[in-house]
C-alpha cells in the first residue's frame, strides 16, 4: 500500500484501525519530502524530529482513546505565514529569518488538538504578496504536474506539496484568491471559507479585512473534515464569528412552505457530503467566461458544469456587473492595510536587523529596505500612498463604496442562485519567470478570485481536468455568505463523476516506491529548508 | 502704546482609565514592575496577534463623557494611527478619529471669580505607548513595554481658555470630576494624566485666531503654567518683530524653561488614518447610556451643595473635603461611624491640612482608616482623653494608622476623673503659687490660666480640664 | 488621464514607509505607481454617491473582553525574538529626549 496516495481521511481511518501506525504515516510524508524537495521545493522548513517526537507523542494518545477524531495521526504541512510555537515562522520573507513565534496560531492549535502532526512550513509569496510564489526570499517552488511551472500563489507551497504527496493535506490562506488559484494550477481542493469562520489569530496579516485560513486537500471530503477541524468562533479574534448563532441576513431566513425559517451558519461541514445537487440553482456570470479566458480553461469547466446540469442543477447565465472594479478596488484596500500590518516588521522586536545604520530612522530604513523584497515593497509604497494626506477620500474610500457596490452586486445573484460558478484563473499554471515582470498583468490573473474577498464570500477550487499541455484546470464554485454547504455539495457531486488524477511525476515515483510500511528511514537525513 | 495680546489655549489631555487590564489585552495595567514583565503578543505587537477590546475601558469612556456633558457616539468605531517610533511596537497606534466615543460637551470652571463654560470638542479612546529609557552607558535607548497598551481617553477642548489660571482650572475640574468617577487616578507626576496644549495669541479684539502651536511634555501644573507663559511670550516677540509664528509641535524642558521644535525630516506627521480591520464597531443604545448614568456617583459640586446643606459645614471646608474624592470619602465614612460630621470635618480641615503640608502629602496620600478618626472624635466627646492628648493620638492616627482605643488604653492616656487625686495636686499647687492665688484673688483671671497649667502638667496632661477649672476656682 | 508621480512623492511616500530606495528602485517604483494609480483611477466610472464606504463586511458589533487580568511574567518570551537587548529591554538606537 502506499500511504503517501491516501487522502487525509483515508489515512486517518486506517490509522485508527491501526493498519498504519502514525510514526509510519509521518515517516512516508518525510521521505516523500525527501524524495521531491530537490525538484518542487513546497517547504520552507521541515521539522523531521520533532514530527516524529510528535507523531510517537499522538500515537500514545490514539491508543489511549484521547483522540478520536478523523485526522487523528494524519501529517500536515502549514503555510509559513502561520504562527507556530518554536517553530520558525518566515512568511517566505527575508525580515522574518529565524523568527520563532512564542505562540501556535488558532486554527493550528485546533489542528493539533484534534492529533494532527505538523511535519512543516510551506512555501509562498513573500507576505503572501504574489499569485506564482515565485516572490519567496527562499527560493521559488515548482509545480508537480510540470516543473517548468508555476505552482500558483501565494499558498503555493501547501499546494504543491499536496499535489506531490509530500503532505496528504495543508493548511493555506486566501486574500484574493491565495488558495483557490494554486489549488487549480496545482489539481488539487482547495477551501477559502466565509470571511470569519476561522480565526485569524495567529495568521500573520497582509489584508486584515480578507484573510481567511483555508483547507487544502486531495479531495472534498477532506477538505470539509479539515474545515470542520479548523472553523471555530475564536475569542481571541474579535472579527471571528459564532457560526452556531449567527444568522446571515440574506442565506440565513430561508422559506419552507410559505414561512420563513432561521438557520444558524453551523459548522457541520462533513453533513453536505452528499451526492446530489438536483435542483440546485447555478449561476454562471457572463462576463467570467468572456474575453481574457483561455479556451481550454473555459471548455473545461463548461464540461463540468454540463455534468452537474445532468445530475439534475439548473444551469443559468447571468450579468454579475462590477467584475472589472474588483481588482483595483482590492489593491487600494489590501495594500493599504498591508502597509499597517507590515510596519510592524523594523528590527526592533524580532526578525532581520540590519547591521550598520546611523541613528533610529536610518535603522528602520535600512532594515526594512533589505528585508523586505520587491514585490512587498511595491504594494507597501502604494498602500502607504493610497492612504496619505489628501488621497484618502478619493482612493480608499472609494475601494471602500466599490467593495460595498460589488457586494450587492453578489447579494442580488444569491436572491436568483444557490451558488455561482466560475474559473478559478484565466489559465493553467504559467512558466516560471513569466509572470513577474509585469505586475499589472499578474493582478490581472486574480480576476476571478479576488471580489469573492471582498464580499467576504466562501469560494472551492476543485480539479475539473487538464489542458492539452497536461496541466490541471480548476473550476471554482462561489456560495452566498455562509453557504459552504451548498458549494461542498456541489463539488463533492462532480467529484464523485472524476477520478482523482495525481501528476505524471509523483505516478512514476510511487510505482517505483516500495511500500512503505515496516520501513524505518534508517539513513535519512535531516531536511532542513533553507535558501535556494 | 503697547499693543495688548489675548492668549488662546486649546487643549488635548490623555487619561490613563483605571482598569485592571490593558485595553486590547489582558496584561495588568499594574504601575512598575521589571521592564516588559506585564506584557504579550498583543501589547508587543506580535505578529499574528489580534486586538479585543475592554469592555471597561468603554464603560469609563462613556461614564466620562457623560460626566463632561458630551453626547456619546451611537456608532463608534476605531481607527489605526500610522507612525514609526520605538514605543509603538506595531508601528500604528489603535485610536479613533473617525468615530470618536463622544463629543460637543463641557465642563464649568471657575477661575478667580469668573465662571465660565470650557467646550469639548471630543474624546475618543486609544492605546497608550512602551516607554523609553535613555542607557547612558553606550547611548542607546532602552524599550519597555509595560505601558504598551494601557487604556487612555484623550480629552480634545476647544480654544476655549485666555489664561494660565483657567486652564489650570479647567485640569483640576476634568481631574476632578475623572476621580470621583473612579474611572482614574489622575497623577500627572506619574503619568497618569498628562496635557498637551496648543496656544496661539492674536491681538485684543481680532476676530481670527492666530497659528497657534502644540506643546508637549508638561508633567505639572506649575510646568503647564510655565509653559503657556514662556510660549506666550515667545509668540508675542515673534510678532513684534515682524515674524511669523510656525504651526509646529514643540517641546517644553521644564528646567531650561524653553520649549523647542520637535521638527524632523522623518516626521512627517501624516498618520494615515484608516480604520481598524481587527476590532469591530462599538454600538452603544439608549439602554446601556442609562445604565452608566445610573451608575454615575455624586460628583464634586452636587456634593459640596449636600454637605452644606445636610451637615451645615461651611462652603470653604466643603469646598476642601470635596477637593479630594479620598477626602471626601473618608469625611463620610468617619462621619457615618461617629455620627458627628462637624467634628470629623473639624479634624481633617485643621490637623490632617496641617500635618499634610508639614510632610509635603497630596491629600490622595491619607493612609488612616475612617473608622480610627471616627473613635478618636468619640473618645474626645466622652471626654476619655483631652484635646491635647487627642491630637497627639491623631498624629498617631495619620502616620501609623493606629487605633486610638487601644493606643490610649496602652499609653495611659486617658483623663483623670478621679476628684480625690486631683484635690490633692491642686492643694500642692494653690500652696506653691501664693503669688498667683494672690493676683486671681486680685481680679486677675488671667492668673487661673497659669494655675490649670501647672495643675495639667503635675497631671501629665491626663487631668479633665473643665474639671480642674471649676475645683480651682471652687478651692481659692 | 495619466498619473505623474515626482521624484518628491516617491521620496516623501519612503519616508512614511521607511523604505529606502535606490535609484533604480526609485523609478521602477515611480512606473509601478503610475501604472497602478492610473489603473485604480478606473474607479472614478463607477458613480458611488450616497454609497456608505464598507470596511466590515457582516454587521458584527460590540465585541468584548472582560476587564480579568492574566498575571504572567512575559518579559522571557517577549523578548525571545530581540535582535538587541539589555536588562529586559528592547535596544534601539538612541531617540530623541
Amino acid at each position: 500500500m502506499d500511504i503517501t496516495s491516501l487522502t487525509a481521511v483515508e489515512l486517518g481511518k486506517k490509522i485508527r484501525a491501526r493498519e498504519i501506525s502514525v510514526v509510519d504515516a509521518v515517516t512516508a510524508s518525510l521521505d516523500q519530502i525527501e524524495r521531491v524537495e530537490k525538484d518542487v521545493h513546497s517547504f520552507v522548513s521541515v521539522d523531521r524530529e520533532g514530527a516524529l517526537e510528535r507523531a510517537a507523542r499522538i500515537q500514545e494518545q490514539i491508543d489511549d482513546g484521547r483522540i478520536t477524531g478523523p485526522l487523528a495521526g494524519v501529517p500536515v504541512a502549514v503555510k509559513d505565514n502561520m504562527c507556530t510555537k518554536d517553530m520558525t515562522t518566515t512568511c517566505s520573507s527575508r525580515i522574518l529569518e529565524n523568527f520563532k513565534p512564542t505562540f501556535t496560531a488558532e486554527a493550528v492549535r485546533r489542528l493539533e488538538k484534534a492529533g494532527a502532526v505538523i511535519i512543516g512550513k510551506t512555501n509562498m509569496d513573500e507576505f503572501a504578496m504574489g499569485s506564482t510564489t515565485e516572490t519567496s526570499y527562499y527560493g521559488v517552488t515548482r509545480n508537480p504536474w510540470n516543473l517548468r511551472h508555476v505552482p500558483g500563489g501565494s499558498s503555493g507551497g501547501s499546494c504543491a506539496a499536496v499535489a506531490a504527496e509530500e503532505c496528504p493535506y495543508a493548511l493555506g490562506s486566501d486574500t484574493g484568491g491565495s488558495i483557490r488559484q494554486p489549488s487549480s494550477f496545482c489539481g488539487v481542493v482547495g477551501i477559502k471559507p466565509t470571511y470569519g469562520t476561522v480565526s485569524r489569530y495567529g495568521l500573520i496579516a497582509y489584508g486584515s479585512s480578507l484573510d481567511q485560513i483555508g483547507p487544502i486537500a486531495k479531495d472534498v471530503t477532506d477538505c470539509a473534515a479539515i474545515l470542520e477541524a479548523i472553523a471555530a468562533h475564536d475569542p481571541k479574534d474579535s472579527t471571528s464569528i459564532d457560526r452556531r448563532t449567527y444568522v446571515h441576513t440574506t442565506s440565513g431566513k430561508v422559506r419552507s412552505g410559505g414561512k420563513e425559517e432561521v438557520c444558524p451558519a453551523g459548522y457541520d461541514f462533513t453533513g453536505a457530503l452528499v451526492d446530489d445537487v438536483a435542483g440546485m440553482r447555478i449561476g454562471i456570470p457572463k462576463d467570467y467566461f468572456g474575453k481574457g479566458l483561455d479556451a481550454e480553461v473555459r471548455e473545461k469547466i463548461l464540461e463540468a458544469v454540463r455534468t452537474l446540469e445532468e445530475r439534475g442543477a439548473v444551469v443559468e447565465e447571468f450579468d454579475l456587473g462590477l467584475v472589472q472594479y474588483a481588482i483595483p478596488a482590492y489593491y487600494v484596500i489590501a495594500s493599504a492595510e498591508a502597509s499597517s500590518n507590515l510596519s510592524r516588521f523594523d528590527g526592533v522586536k524580532y526578525g532581520y536587523r540590519t547591521e550598520d545604520y546611523e541613528g533610529l530612522h536610518n535603522m528602520y530604513k535600512k532594515t526594512r529596505s533589505e528585508g523586505f523584497g520587491a514585490e512587498v515593497k511595491r504594494r507597501i509604497m502604494l498602500g502607504s500612498f493610497v492612504l496619505s494626506s489628501g488621497y484618502y477620500d478619493a482612493y480608499y474610500l472609494k475601494a471602500l463604496r466599490t467593495k460595498a457596490l460589488i457586494k450587492q452586486e453578489f447579494d442580488r445573484a444569491f436572491e436568483k442562485y444557490d451558488i455561482i460558478i466560475a474559473p478559478a484563473a484565466p489559465t493553467t499554471a504559467p512558466e516560471l519567470g513569466k509572470s513577474l515582470s509585469d505586475p499589472l498583468k499578474m493582478y490581472l490573473g486574480d480576476i476571478y478570485t479576488i471580489s469573492v474577498n471582498l464580499a467576504g464570500l466562501p469560494g472551492i477550487s476543485i480539479p475539473v481536468g487538464t489542458d492539452s499541455k497536461g496541466l490541471p484546470v480548476g473550476m471554482q464554485i462561489i456560495g452566498d455568505c455562509f453557504e459552504e454547504k451548498k458549494i461542498i455539495r456541489t463539488a463533492y457531486t462532480l467529484e464523485k463523476t472524476r477520478t482523482y488524477e495525481r501528476p505524471e511525476m509523483i505516478n512514476n515515483m510511487s510505482k517505483k516506491k516500495e511500500p512503505a510500511i515496516g520501513r524505518k528511514g534508517e539513513d535519512d537525513q535531516c531536511m532542513k529548508g533553507g535558501r535556494a | 502704546m503697547a499693543k495688548q495680546y489675548e492668549t488662546v489655549i486649546g487643549l488635548e489631555v490623555h487619561v490613563e482609565l483605571a482598569t485592571k487590564t490593558k485595553i486590547f489585552c489582558s496584561c495588568s495595567t499594574e504601575f512598575g514592575g521589571a521592564p516588559n514583565t506585564h506584557t504579550c503578543p498583543v501589547c508587543t505587537g506580535m505578529p499574528g496577534s489580534l486586538p479585543v477590546l475592554n469592555k471597561q475601558v468603554v464603560e469609563y469612556a462613556m461614564a466620562i463623557g457623560l460626566a463632561a456633558n458630551c453626547e456619546i457616539t451611537r456608532v463608534c468605531k476605531f481607527d489605526r494611527k500610522n507612525y514609526f517610533y520605538p514605543d509603538n511596537p506595531q508601528n500604528y497606534q489603535i485610536s479613533q478619529l473617525y468615530l470618536p466615543i463622544a463629543r460637543n460637551g463641557y465642563v464649568e470652571i471657575e477661575a478667580g471669580s469668573m465662571k465660565k463654560r470650557v467646550r469639548i470638542h471630543e474624546m475618543h479612546m486609544e492605546e497608550d505607548a512602551g516607554k523609553l529609557v535613555h542607557d547612558e552607558w553606550d547611548d542607546t535607548s532602552l524599550v519597555d513595554y509595560n505601558r504598551s497598551g494601557v487604556p487612555l481617553v484623550e480629552i480634545v477642548s476647544e480654544p476655549d481658555m485666555r489664561s494660565a489660571d483657567e486652564v489650570i482650572a479647567y485640569l483640576e475640574k476634568l481631574r476632578m470630576i475623572i476621580q470621583y468617577l473612579g474611572a482614574s487616578d489622575c497623577k500627572l507626576q506619574e503619568g497618569s494624566m498628562r496635557a498637551d496644549v496648543n496656544l496661539s495669541v492674536r491681538e485684543a479684539g481680532a476676530k481670527e485666531f492666530g497659528t497657534r502651536t502644540e506643546m508637549k511634555n508638561l508633567n505639572s501644573f506649575k510646568a503647564i503654567a510655565r509653559a503657556i507663559e514662556g510660549e506666550r511670550e515667545r509668540q508675542i516677540e515673534l510678532l513684534e518683530a515682524g515674524k511669523a509664528v510656525i504651526q509646529e509641535t514643540r517641546r517644553w524642558d521644564d528646567n531650561k524653561e524653553f520649549s523647542y521644535a520637535m521638527r524632523s525630516k522623518e516626521d512627517a506627521q501624516d498618520y494615515r488614518y484608516f480604520p481598524e480591520p481587527d476590532l469591530v464597531p462599538v454600538i452603544i443604545d439608549d439602554e446601556w447610556i442609562e445604565k452608566i448614568r445610573s451608575r454615575q456617583p455624586e460628583l464634586q459640586t452636587e456634593k459640596l451643595m449636600r454637605y452644606k446643606k445636610e451637615f451645615d459645614i461651611p462652603e470653604y471646608d466643603a469646598k476642601i473635603i470635596t477637593g479630594s474624592k479620598h477626602m471626601a470619602d473618608i469625611f463620610e465614612a468617619a462621619a457615618a461611624i461617629c455620627g458627628k460630621p462637624k467634628k470629623v470635618s473639624n479634624w481633617l480641615m485643621v490637623e490632617t491640612l496641617r500635618l499634610l503640608k508639614d510632610h509635603n502629602m497630596e491629600p490622595e496620600e491619607i493612609s488612616f482608616a475612617p473608622e480610627n478618626l471616627a473613635k478618636l472624635v468619640e473618645l474626645t466627646e466622652a471626654g476619655t482623653i483631652n484635646n491635647s492628648v487627642a491630637k497627639e493620638v491623631f498624629e498617631k492616627i495619620f502616620l501609623e494608622n493606629i487605633d486610638p482605643g487601644v493606643y490610649v488604653e496602652e499609653h495611659g492616656l486617658k483623663t483623670v476623673n478621679d476628684e480625690g487625686a486631683l484635690e490633692e495636686v491642686l492643694k500642692k499647687v494653690i500652696a506653691d503659687n501664693p503669688q498667683a492665688v494672690e493676683d486671681y484673688r486680685g481680679g486677675k483671671e488671667k492668673a487661673l490660666g497659669a494655675l490649670v497649667g501647672q495643675t495639667m502638667k503635675a497631671m501629665k496632661g491626663k487631668a479633665n480640664p473643665g474639671m480642674v477649672n471649676q475645683k480651682l476656682r471652687e478651692m481659692i | 488621464m495619466a498619473n505623474k508621480i515626482s521624484d518628491e512623492t516617491i521620496e516623501y511616500v519612503g519616508i512614511l514607509a521607511k523604505l529606502e530606495l535606490s535609484g533604480e528602485e526609485k523609478a521602477d517604483a515611480r512606473a509601478d505607481m503610475e501604472k497602478m494609480l492610473d489603473y485604480i483611477d478606473t474607479l472614478n466610472e463607477l458613480d458611488t454617491e450616497g454609497i456608505e464606504p464598507m470596511s466590515h463586511v457582516f454587521p458584527v458589533n460590540n465585541v468584548f473582553r472582560e476587564d480579568v487580568a492574566s498575571c504572567i511574567d512575559g518579559s522571557e518570551d517577549t523578548l525571545a525574538n530581540a535582535p538587541l537587548k539589555k536588562e529586559n529591554s528592547f535596544k534601539v538606537p538612541k531617540t530623541i529626549g
